[in-house]
């Protein structure tokens, strides 16, 4: 029915945008993994990091590649306020207050941007923006388009980075140990606030990221935060909350899903898949496939 | 004389998490009526065992039947229905409800009227010495507080097993004093209970018969004399000097 | 006078001094305010027969709305039938919903975020589909052509669709009141609080929350059905969007959860407040969604137990015991 070479576009396809997906899940299951709640300010703070990236086009020129620096601190400032200005005082610690705070600040977030942009779709226009690499044996070359490989070695990249700062340094074996036993860290002279607050930026730092990867190939509007949403909560659950190895895998394997129910069955079916796999994780085996079964 | 009969008995029951065997082949017989205690040392398996008996946990193998009905792994609300109620070592409120309304949610197993069920907790309050604090929440009640409600919400369903996990622990030694005739008084109004307990004062005084569980097995069963004596249960639980103490309050009783 | 006594009072004091508005006045502005304030108590009330009464948070509950609203005008449209025939059925069919997504979720242990996730998930699901399907006309929605009659829900004047939501209103009330002063109501209480604790003591969690969704997913569907009736207008971002989620949610929580009158303040404080907004700051796109989710912290960070919960404060230096 389809010939080798559109299966494996759909495949590199998948398998690029999964890696973003993966970039974008590490920061809301390590958000799960060290302060146990479910971040569901994630998608809008992602729609934040694209406008910021657009604007930074837009307004100053400044190419998203470019804008790495800039975005990824910026996006860790931004995690550490919310976390230990808004959410830690609102919630008072219990997990019903942490849920609807999290969801006021996403609420806040996407219509401070509807506010401010419009609800207009945007994309920046950059040199490379359709450039396109050739992959595969001269059988079934395909094309594929070269922000989208640049965001899948970026997303690995970055992934990789956030693996080294949690395994080596002093941060990560702070982040490790409030992980495993918040009180026993806090015994230790452990500042668990502290770590609660940069373990959120490392996981905004990650969207920061994120969004400089995917603009060049993809778009931007208010509403972009909750597609990713939905796809980052699939990926997490698919993957196991907490375990990286999980986000990873289940990112890249919920790309090729999304493509490949894309080509199979329109755009719009496809996604309503990623939503059924979803709900039949939820209900089947909420500790995904590298989680802890509680 | 006759025997009384099995309310509930407990035939080799196990259950292991993991590696780790938490109730190992217990079998027990609790006489209809009775007032009996299971003691221990921490860690033995004693509210796993409760846990497996109302249905919070299902048994690896072995059978628990009430009143020769078969009701293992059965879910807890079914085993309330029966007659079996359980309360928890760590006090369970509905914290954000009155003393009443904790009450009433155990007196609704036998009513649908909101108002009955109600009057009864009232009732069931003065049972246990509530009655004067009703209208508080259940937040605001002291521990010795709290184990009182959690004794008057599982009284109010009316059973007929009442499986009692530590309901004199976090209390100062007046507390447990007025807290000894209640438990005795509800045995005597004919509800059959089995208590998990640590004060040992209580188990001499109120217990007919005293099984001891150490890491997940039963070592000895008895009377209370007999097994405050038992060399097992000494060296596992008790300690010398405890052993000696209470055979020393027998003699002087 | 027992609280059941007290609780239906207080229900007909409130519903006969509304009753009361569109006598007194032919202002459209007035009783277009009126409508849509009710409008908001509704879905409030509706969302905290789940969230407040039974503690399950579920983020998607424009699922419902969307079933009612899409079940009231296809009903009309495509099978002739009389709108007074489809509102209940639209309830219905949304309270299916509720059943269906309530026993799953519940059959399988979903709590807290996990719930809530689920909720939001098939609240997009049916908003994808609904997009893509022609029955529900896709993208561009369903109208309802214009025919004013009593017989047909379709006022000339807004006084009849004041008194319909109040009657649906007043329908809610009466199920919170339910709630309230009953075995049921008992039961769902208990297992918001404790639900080991009240599985000893003979309760059936499961059982109970399924049908705790099964109602509010009713009277969610109601509100769907008034809807369409009102503006004669349905489509997938209208119908299972966010926005009517969100609102449903911030209205219970900032009036004060598991209450029989909390719903109806915070709805009636949110729509004062969005109304204030309209008017000094014009119409701008989202600014009343800012305000939700401002309010919606400020109030989980200083009043958690909402308007309500005011009557009942007790701050620390006051309490007698700790």
């Amino acid at each position: 029915m389809f010939d080798a070479s559109i299966l494996l576009s759909a495949l590199l396809n998948g398998l690029t945008t999964g890696a973003v997906y993966a970039l974008i899940a590490l920061g809301l299951t390590l958000i799960y993994g060290v302060l146990h709640i479910i971040n569901f300010a994630h998608g809008a703070s992602l729609m934040m990091a694209l406008y910021g990236v657009y604007a930074l086009k837009e307004r100053w020129g400044i190419d998203p590649y470019v804008a790495l620096p800039l975005m990824v601190p910026a996006m860790f400032v931004l995690g550490y306020a919310m976390q230990r200005i808004v959410i830690n005082r609102a919630s008072h610690g219990k997990d019903e207050n942490i849920l609807l705070v999290t969801l006021g600040l996403s609420i806040v977030m996407e219509n401070m941007a509807l506010l401010f942009f419009k609800s207009d779709t945007r994309t920046i226009d950059t040199a490379y923006t359709l450039t396109t690499v050739a992959i595969g044996p001269e059988s079934a070359q395909v094309m594929v388009s070269l922000p989208k490989l640049v965001a899948f070695a970026g997303a690995l990249v970055v992934s990789a980075l956030l693996i080294v700062i949690l395994q080596r340094t002093d941060l990560g074996r702070a982040i490790r140990a409030v992980a495993k036993e918040k009180q026993g860290a806090r015994l230790m002279g452990i500042d668990v606030e502290h770590v609660y607050a940069m373990c959120f930026g490392l996981g905004l730092a990650c969207l920061g990221a994120a969004a400089c990867f995917l603009l060049p190939a993809y778009y931007v509007n208010p509403q972009v935060g909750n597609g990713f949403v939905l796809v980052a909560f699939t990926v997490v659950v698919l993957g196991g909350m907490g375990s990286f190895a999980g986000a990873l895998l289940g990112g890249l394997l919920i790309g090729v899903v999304e493509s490949f129910g894309g080509l199979f069955l329109g755009e719009s079916l496809g996604q309503v898949g990623i939503f059924v796999i979803f709900i039949g994780v939820l209900l089947l085996r909420p500790e995904g496939f590298f989680g802890a079964k509680t | 004389m006759t025997k009384p009969q099995a309310l509930l008995q407990v035939q080799g029951v196990s259950r292991a998490f993991g590696g780790l065997k938490a109730v190992q082949d217990v079998s027990l017989s609790v006489p209809e009526g009775s007032l009996t205690a299971l003691i221990g040392p921490n860690g033995a398996g004693k509210t796993t065992l409760f846990a497996l008996l109302s249905g919070f946990l299902k048994p690896d193998t072995g059978r628990v039947i009430l009143q020769g009905q078969d009701i293992t792994g059965q879910a807890p609300h079914l085993n309330a229905k029966l007659g079996m109620t359980r309360t928890f070592q760590i006090v369970q409120p509905f914290a954000a409800q009155t003393v009443r309304e904790n009450i009433a949610v155990g007196a609704h197993l036998h009513t649908a009227s909101r108002t009955q069920a109600l009057a009864m907790a009232a009732l069931v309050a003065e049972r246990v010495g509530l009655a004067d604090q009703l209208d508080k929440l259940a937040s605001d009640l002291t521990v010795a507080g709290r184990k009182r409600l959690e004794l008057a919400r599982a009284l109010a369903t009316q059973p007929k097993l009442l499986l009692l996990d530590e309901v004199l622990a976090g209390l100062n030694p007046q507390e447990i004093a007025d807290m000894i005739p209640v438990v005795r008084s509800i045995a005597a109004s004919g509800v059959t209970v089995l208590m998990i307990e640590h004060v040992m004062q209580a188990v001499m005084s109120l217990a007919e018969h005293v099984w001891v569980l150490a890491q997940g097995q039963l070592i000895a069963q008895g009377s209370p004399s007999e097994v405050t004596r038992h060399p097992q249960v000494i060296e596992a639980y008790l300690g010398h000097g405890t052993a000696a103490r209470l055979r020393q309050a027998e003699l002087s009783a | 006078m027992t609280q059941l006594r007290k609780d239906i009072f207080s229900i007909a004091l409130f519903v006969w001094t509304v009753a009361a508005i569109p006598f007194f006045t032919h202002s459209g502005v007035v009783l277009n305010f009126v409508m849509m304030a009710l409008f908001a108590c509704l879905i409030a009330q509706a969302w905290n027969v789940l969230g407040g009464f039974g503690g399950q948070f579920s983020f998607g509950h424009a699922l419902f709305f969307g079933t009612g609203a899409y079940f009231q005008a296809i009903a009309q449209l495509s099978w002739g039938w009389n709108p007074w025939l489809a509102m209940p059925a639209a309830m219905v069919m949304a309270a299916l919903v509720g059943a269906w997504v309530g026993a799953l979720s519940f059959r399988y242990g979903l709590k807290g975020s996990y719930f809530a996730l689920v909720t939001l998930a098939f609240a997009e699901v049916f908003r994808i589909v609904s997009l893509s399907v022609p029955f529900t006309g896709a993208g561009v929605g369903l109208m309802l052509p214009l025919k004013e009659s009593v017989g047909n829900m379709q006022f000339g004047s807004r006084s009849g669709f004041v008194w319909l939501i109040l009657g649906l209103v007043t329908l809610a009330l009466c199920v919170t009141a339910y709630l309230r002063n009953s075995r049921f109501g008992a039961y769902l209480q208990a297992v918001r609080d404790n639900e080991d604790a009240a599985r000893a003591v003979g309760v059936n969690p499961f059982h109970v929350k399924t049908w705790a969704t099964v109602l509010s997913g009713g009277l969610m569907g109601s509100a769907g059905a008034f809807y369409v009736q009102v503006f004669q207008y349905i489509d997938p971002g209208i119908g299972f969007g966010s926005h009517t989620s969100v609102e449903a949610l911030v209205g219970a929580i900032v009036g004060g959860l598991g209450t029989l009158w909390g719903p109806v303040l915070g709805a009636l404080a949110l729509h004062l407040l969005a109304d204030l907004t309209r008017n000094l700051f014009g119409q701008m796109p989202g600014i009343n969604m800012i305000i939700y989710g401002v309010v919606l912290i400020v109030i989980v960070m200083f009043l958690p137990r909402g308007i309500a919960g005011l009557s009942t404060y007790t701050p620390k230096s006051w309490r007698r015991n700790d």
